[in-house]
């Protein structure tokens, strides 16, 4: 059962990242990106991970393609965007990209190979992860909330139209 | 149960993937989204070695990845309404000059 999952919501979002090659709507790619996150939230809860998939759910195909989806609906390309023009650039991306996955199989074989023993006992609830945020993770944690504050404050001045004071 | 390595080579896929939606497509929007599978990606790794290794340290780390993706989200795309106010465009090729 849990392989058939697996293989259904992997199939999901290799398919709609494919897809999002073909499709030159960047809303319709935005839409695309959802449901290839929202599948990978489902493979977190297929790992014991139900908070971070909730997290994957709600943050990252919540937020932050809401942000994405405001932010093409601001910029309204109408024209569309033109034709390939220089198709060299994609044929080059294409085979490096092919050697790149090549590269990283072969890693893959070499150092994945003495971990095939799944464990048994289940974690990743969130009093778990709550307690490791809180204790090893303490100083990360308060780190990532200055961060947070200053991207806020970093996107409101860089979003702020000039000479209207 | 599904062995670790499943995942490791999906995640191998779909950050390949991205890297191929990040060259092939023009328009910065969409290579920012690209930016976001690669990510994600790299989170499948984490999450699946912290069940192979039966370590919750792998999750506490996706977590300040998604945290860091979304700051990294908002700025990049103030920069991104920045450059089409300035520009009118937001295809890669009509960024030749770096003084705006």
């Amino acid at each position: 059962m849990g392989v058939v999952i697996f293989f259904l919501l992997s199939l999901l979002s290799v398919g709609s990242v494919l897809a999002m090659i073909f499709i030159k709507n960047q809303a319709y790619n935005a839409l695309l990106l959802v449901l290839a996150f929202v599948s990978l939230g489902g493979l977190f809860g297929l790992l014991d991970a139900p908070f971070v998939a909730a997290v994957q759910i709600l943050i990252y195909a919540g937020a932050i393609m809401v942000l994405f989806l405001f932010v093409i609906m601001m910029i309204n390309l109408k024209h569309g965007l033109a034709a390939e023009k220089k198709k060299h650039a994609f044929i080059i991306g294409i085979v490096l990209a092919a050697f790149l996955l090549l590269e990283l199989f072969l890693a893959w074989k070499r150092a994945f190979s003495s971990i095939e023993r799944p464990t048994k006992e289940a974690l990743g609830g969130p009093a778990g992860l709550g307690r490791l945020l809180f204790t090893d993770y303490l100083y990360a944690f308060e780190i990532t909330s200055i961060l947070i504050i200053a991207a806020l404050v970093g996107s409101i001045v860089l979003g702020k139209k000039k000479g209207r004071e | 149960m599904i062995p670790p390595s499943y995942f490791i080579v999906l995640s191998l896929i779909l950050f390949v993937l991205g890297i191929v939606v990040f060259f092939v497509k023009r328009d910065l929007i969409t290579m920012f989204m690209a930016v976001e599978v690669m990510l994600n990606a790299a989170n499948l790794t984490f999450i699946a070695l912290a069940k192979a290794s039966a370590n919750l340290s792998g999750q506490v780390i996706v977590f300040f990845v998604i945290t860091v993706a979304a700051a990294e989200a908002a700025v990049g795309l103030a920069i991104i309404m920045l450059v089409f106010r300035q520009r009118n465009s937001v295809l890669v090729e009509e960024m030749r000059s770096m003084k705006g």
